[in-house]
């Protein structure tokens, strides 16, 4: 089995330091001037531990140097490495240059946070990624708990793939106190299933929830002659899916009685589908945090929202759970109307299943 | 006295523990419970009774108000029957083992997984079937599950269900189908078996019962099959296993869902406590994926020759086509899954076929002989029965109380006019001619 | 006096290790089929001694079923050895199934249930000759009754989840009559109540509200006033939750409920830690249900059959499944003239068994005793609270004040050395102990979950907690070793990849035979 690594080695640094990520090179000086310490290259040989561990024969193909050999080598292996050469201090770039390196391994495990994982998914991998949490802001849903499930994930790959969400705050309006973030895309991810096999014979839930019967439930109770906004994000395209378009992943979609009427479209355009119909917006939960609305989604602006008749939210009960009992967050960029979508929202789950959960104007809530 | 069944009352060991803790009193840990929610007085019922020998005396007293099976004649069925229970069965449904486990892993309660996947094997013999679950709560509950499988399977919401199906199991499809499945009947003819209808593409499932409520094996079933499946719809036939030593599987005739009860199979009557539900099916991935119950598989471990066990499909929910009417899983019966494993193999092929033979044979001498007292009319007498068959007589009450005084529990009460008789092995030929002596005397 | 012998070791005996040197048996046992012999028989049948009938080719068995054939000893002894390959709680420190409240089940009252009075009994007897089991349904339905404060108790039901089946179906026609089926379809529960609750709730037609645990771990109540409307139905709420914690605001919940004319129903699968001290008419409920396997003690059989108890208050008695069992001063009888009544929930009245060893239960304890169970269920949970906390990697979310049960979580251990909890839970058996995990949705993080029940002593807990915190200690020490588990155990590692692929998988051995063995 040949696991690809990828470290990027100022991860973390911005972190210690204070200063809500490591993006840009300014910012890295300034962190290692604090006397900071990127932690990715320890994290990422746990990682190597750990798989080594559980598969001694596997063998760990990366770059050369400290993106990647350093950390096997901590970690015990003798890497096989790929013709390369990184520049000094790495940058983006060289990461997405890593990951081309890298195509032919079974997954590819990068240490990192938010930043690295659009990096790797600019570089459109040929195969599945796990990210090995490393970084300032990991609210993306492509990484591993810890280093050694990174680790584990990637040697127990067995074929069966997962679609994970790349999302990342703008690290300069984090720093003047303002979280927005955003959806890039999906990386395809190792989908870890945990089998149990004696769990109790009590019952279960007959289905638990997926993305495809939280769709079904959006469908189904679509009114005639009414204006969805199907917002960005893979749940809320699932619902495109199940009307039977395609729908867009990043972008804003528009269906009315089953029937896709605007795709990726922009608030001007939005404001001229739903004029003179009831309008209702499907939206998901982008990132770690709650945010529901944020400039991810600045087509459906106050002014489109200043029209929406019923909002919806979209997320399996697991990630309202990951929420650890904080509200979600509304996010328009503008005050008032963020005051006014306050209260409880209907959050469907699953089928016929649906969970009332708190939302907050994000001023309210200091995220960080 | 500390109580037998609660060794921490013991006030010393209380006192240690709550100071290891760092507590002063259990009501510490009762801090959210509010004052008004509690019940500030002694619980009103009877004095304890804290010694074991006098439990047994006050149970005992109890049990002496009844008046069992093995002290009269009883010919008593309709659902629960007095098949002969080996004593091997007793003895390992009582080991504590078994008794008392419940949920570990395949490792550690690898017996209780081969026990299973050993009763799941024989019961796939005797239907001819690859797939049967482990055991759901009863007969009723089969039905219902089986008929909501084709529902789903079929994407379809109607039933056709036959008349000859006892009044409670009926009650019981009512409610469980609800809200979203609609019955119709399938009426019963002169023989007892169904009468012809028609199936259109509107219908999940044709259900049948073999034997059906008024003892009699439908013949026609492998042409009914065929009707259902030229409109798309599947054949569920509930069966009792118990007369499948003799009679064909209704898979070989083209049932595509079978289930029942298998409360014959080794288990006592129990004043109605010893039911246990089967489902089965073929192999075709998409039938097994609407199972709501849990499968068990043979896989292999990192022993060569160890035979391991799991749970087979585990996600089945993810290729499940519809989320309609999914059912939970539960603690169903899995103890009288593996007490008829055992009376499968204690009876083998050969015991199976003999029981069988001796149930049919007993069944038409019971309804001859009683069918030659005048003012008793055996219901369907043309129809093949197994272990059960309806007389008429001018007042069932009447005829039942004035045996009862016999000794004998005649029969079950259909309604003011009809019985219904029940015949098994347990019942000599002395036994029938006594029946049919007491009966002749009322009767005259 | 000359010496007798080469010794090659000496008394006194040293002392024990401090954790067991246990194995489980290991019988390497074939399966059923392949002890198979033409030929022998397990058990004669009676000869019918009256004419043969012949049966029409249309229904006649073609090839006798290929079931196996076996003397009766080695039938009996391969079912003897696959017992001993299961670990009940007759021979373990069985605080390990969390929810389940796996306590000791008195001997004494499993020969009440083998004695022929109730074995040999049909449920269609005329009621003269089975009034002793009727009084046992009788009495032990006024124990119930006053147990939870509500007015009538139905033991039918199979189990605990039928009985939130059962309570779902009495709601719905409840409503139903009230001329409100149509308008009120929507049923709130809990993340953390019995997962059944929403199960039966969305079988029976309806859609399921969940509230999410707020940042203490209790149930949202702000949420619920959101939720709450004229299209409520009902409540269905476990309390204790399945965490162990008690939500204190459980009467305002319910009068939220009652505001917009909803019910409300009280799963009290968790009534362990409570009995005697707070029910659920106190609280206001509508219904409520328990599990006769549970919390009054019938043993839980591999999995069944269990019994459940359904609870109603006045309003509802209509409904109950039928027959009732009915007493007029001198004799029990069955009462089936229910118009209104949902029918049959199963055959008969209930499982007899269980409902006669739950009497007996009962019987044995009295007020003072339940409350004696109920405090020391308590008191054990916190103290082995107090333990596990002390292993390094082992948390429990939400503070630490619980009842009977606490769900803990192992996220610190697997974040450290990434072995899972189940992995952990397959180590500890290596010791003789066991647990489980925790219901789907996994909202806690590598979870398992304990409840210690009144059964077990200290030095259970102590014995129990040294177990878990030596594996804890092995997993980072080595934690390949536990990810390899089990070693001293009926089998070792089990490969379950071929139980997901049709192509593969074997539920039936007919199954194995035919895709592996032909």
């Amino acid at each position: 089995m040949r696991i690809g690594l990828i470290v990027n080695p100022v991860a973390g640094l911005g972190g210690a330091a204070g200063l809500k990520g490591s993006d840009g090179t300014e910012v890295q000086r300034e962190a290692l001037a604090r006397g900071a310490t990127a932690r990715a290259g320890e994290r990422a040989a746990a990682a190597v531990r750990a798989l080594l561990a559980a598969r001694p024969d596997a063998t760990v193909v990366t770059v050369p140097g400290p993106m990647g050999e350093a950390a096997a080598r901590a970690g015990g292996a003798e890497p096989e490495l790929v013709a390369f050469a990184p520049g000094e201090p790495s940058s983006a770039g060289d990461t997405r240059a890593a990951v081309r390196a890298l195509a032919a391994v079974d997954v590819l495990l990068f240490a990192g946070g938010d930043g690295t994982a659009r990096d790797v998914l600019d570089a459109a991998p040929g195969g599945p990624v796990l990210g090995i949490p490393a970084g300032v802001k990991v609210y993306s849903g492509c990484f591993a708990v810890g280093p050694a499930a990174a680790g584990l994930a990637a040697v127990e790959f067995a074929g069966n793939t997962t679609e994970a969400e790349v999302v990342d705050l703008d690290e300069q309006a984090y720093r003047e106190g303002r979280v927005s973030p955003r959806l890039y895309g999906t990386l395809t991810v190792p989908a870890a299933r945990v089998r149990l096999s004696g769990r109790k014979t009590g019952s279960t839930t007959a289905a638990p929830a997926t993305v495809e019967g939280i769709a079904r439930e959006v469908v189904a109770r679509m009114r005639p002659g009414v204006r969805y906004i199907l917002g960005p994000g893979s749940t809320t395209r699932a619902v495109g899916r199940a009307l039977g378009s395609e729908g867009t992943l990043l972008g804003v979609d528009v269906v009315a009685d089953g029937v896709p009427i605007g795709t990726d479209v922009s608030e001007r355009a939005l404001l001229d589908l739903v004029d003179g119909h009831e309008v209702a917006a499907v939206v998901s939960v982008i990132g770690g945090q709650g945010f529901v609305l944020g400039r991810g989604n600045q087509q459906i602006s106050p002014r489109v929202l200043a029209r929406v008749d019923e909002l919806t939210v979209l997320a399996t009960r697991e990630k309202l759970a990951a929420l650890g009992g904080r509200p979600l967050l509304a996010d328009t960029g503008d005050p008032a109307t963020d005051a006014r979508l306050g209260g409880y929202v209907r959050v469907v789950t699953g089928y016929r299943e649906s969970v009332p959960y708190r939302i907050v104007p994000a001023s309210e809530e200091s995220v960080g | 006295m500390t109580h037998p069944y609660i060794p921490n009352a013991e006030p010393a060991v209380r006192a240690e523990m709550l100071a290891a803790i760092g507590v002063e009193s259990v009501e510490d840990f009762y801090a959210d419970i509010p004052a008004a929610l509690r019940l500030n007085r002694p619980l009103d019922l009877p004095a304890p009774i804290t010694s074991e020998h006098e439990l047994v005396r006050h149970m005992g007293a109890l049990l002496g108000r009844n008046t069992d099976t093995t002290e009269v004649l009883s010919f008593l069925g309709g659902g629960c029957y007095p098949h002969h229970v080996p004593a091997v069965c007793d003895e390992v449904n009582t080991r504590g083992e078994f008794l008392t486990a419940y949920a570990g892993e395949p490792y550690e309660d690898h017996g209780r997984f081969q026990a299973i996947f050993e009763y799941v094997s024989m019961m796939a013999e005797l239907l001819e079937m690859d797939v049967v679950n482990v055991p759901t709560y009863d007969g009723f509950q089969a039905s219902g599950t089986a008929l909501r499988m084709a529902a789903r399977y079929t994407g379809r919401s109607t039933v056709l269900v036959t008349a000859a199906i006892g009044a409670d199991k009926l009650s019981k499809l009512h409610d469980f189908l609800a809200p979203d499945i609609e019955i119709a009947m399938i009426p019963v003819t002169e023989t007892g078996e169904a009468a012809a209808f028609t199936v259109d593409d509107s219908v999940a499932a044709v259900y049948l019962e073999y034997p059906n409520a008024y003892g009699v094996v439908e013949t026609r079933m492998a042409e009914i099959a065929e009707l259902a499946h030229a409109q798309g719809a599947l054949l569920v036939v509930s069966a009792d296993p118990i007369a499948l030593g003799v009679l064909a599987p209704p898979a070989t005739l083209g049932a595509d869902i079978v289930c029942g009860d298998i409360q014959s199979l080794g288990m006592h009557q129990s004043y109605g406590g010893g039911h246990a539900g089967y489902i089965a099916t073929r192999d075709e991935p998409r039938l097994v994926a609407e199972f709501p119950s849990r499968l068990f598989g043979i896989a292999p471990t990192a022993v060569p020759g160890e035979y391991g066990f799991g749970d087979v499909f585990y996600d089945r929910t993810s290729f499940a086509l519809r989320e309609e009417g999914k059912e939970w899983v539960g603690t169903a019966a899995s103890l009288w899954g593996i007490t008829a494993g055992v009376y499968l193999a204690l009876m083998g092929p050969e015991g199976m076929r003999e029981l069988g033979e001796t149930v049919l044979a007993r069944t038409r001498y019971a309804m001859d002989e009683l069918g030659a007292v005048p003012g008793v009319r055996v219901l369907h007498p043309e129809g093949v029965h197994f272990r059960e068959f309806a007389v008429e007589v001018a007042d069932a009450d009447a005829l039942l109380t004035a045996l009862r005084a016999h000794g004998i529990f005649a029969g079950v009460r259909l309604d003011a006019g009809t019985l219904l008789v029940c015949v098994t092995e347990r019942h000599s030929k002395d036994d029938i001619d006594t029946l049919v002596r007491a009966v002749r005397e009322v009767q005259g | 006096m000359g010496a007798v012998g080469e010794s090659f070791a000496k008394l006194p005996i040293e002392a024990k290790p401090p954790l067991r040197r246990f194995h489980q048996a290991r019988w390497d046992e074939p399966i059923i089929f392949e002890l198979s012999s033409p030929g022998r028989r397990g058990i004669g049948v009676p000869e019918a001694g009256v004419p043969a009938v012949e049966l029409p080719a249309a229904v006649r068995r073609q090839a006798p079923p290929a079931l196996p054939e076996m003397s009766q000893l080695h039938v009996l002894r391969h079912y003897v050895r696959l017992s001993q390959e299961t670990l009940g709680v007759d021979v373990n420190i069985a605080v390990g199934q969390g929810t389940c409240t796996m306590k000791y089940s008195p001997k004494v009252n499993d020969r009440f249930v083998s004695d022929t009075r109730i074995a040999e009994l049909h449920p269609a007897q005329p009621e003269d000759s089975v009034q002793g089991v009727l009084e046992i349904y009788w009495r032990m339905e006024r124990m119930l009754a006053e147990i939870s404060g509500l007015h009538r108790v139905s033991l039918q039901p199979n189990s605990g989840s039928a009985a939130i089946y059962t309570n779902i179906a009495m709601i719905r026609a409840y409503h139903a009559s009230r001329g409100e089926g149509e308008q009120r379809d929507q049923v709130i529960t809990t993340m953390f109540s019995h997962p059944s609750n929403a199960a039966c709730a969305k079988l029976a037609g309806y859609e399921v509200i969940t509230l999410m645990p707020d940042a203490d771990g209790h149930p949202d109540i702000e949420a619920l006033r959101a939720a709450v409307g004229p299209r409520t139905a009902a409540l269905m709420i476990t309390n204790p939750e399945d965490t162990g914690i008690y939500n204190p605001r459980i009467a305002e919940f319910v009068e939220l409920v009652h505001g917009v004319g909803g019910l409300a129903c009280y799963d009290q699968a968790n009534a362990n830690g409570i009995l005697g001290i707070t029910r659920a008419a106190e609280a206001g409920f509508d219904l409520c249900h328990f599990n006769l396997h549970k919390t009054f003690s019938t043993p839980h059989m591999c999995g069944g059959p269990a019994a459940g108890a359904s609870g109603v208050a006045e309003k509802l008695v209509p409904f109950l499944p039928g027959p009732t069992v009915e007493f007029d001063g001198e004799r029990y009888f069955l009462d089936a003239d229910r118009p209104q009544s949902i029918g049959k929930v199963r055959p008969y009245l209930g499982v007899t068994q269980n409902v006669v060893r739950a009497y007996a239960w009962i019987m044995a304890l009295g007020a003072e005793g339940l409350r004696q169970v109920a405090e020391t269920a308590v008191l054990n949970n916190n103290y082995l609270q107090h333990k596990i906390l002390q292993i390094r990697g082992a948390s429990a979310p939400w503070g630490r004040r619980r009842l009977e049960q606490v769900r803990y979580s192992w996220e610190e251990l697997y974040e450290e050395t990434g072995v899972h909890s189940e992995d952990i839970g397959v180590r500890a058996a290596d010791f003789g102990v066991h647990y489980w995990t925790s219901h789907h949705p996994y909202l806690v993080p590598e979870p398992f979950t304990l409840e210690p029940t009144e059964s077990y002593s200290k030095e259970d807990l102590d014995e129990y907690a040294a177990i878990l915190a030596h594996v804890a200690e092995e997993a980072r020490t080595d934690p390949e070793f536990v990810k390899g588990a089990p070693y001293n155990q009926t089998v070792h590692k089990i490969d379950p990849t071929c139980l997901d692929d049709p192509e593969q998988w074997a539920p039936t051995w007919r199954a194995y035979v035919r895709k592996h063995l032909s």
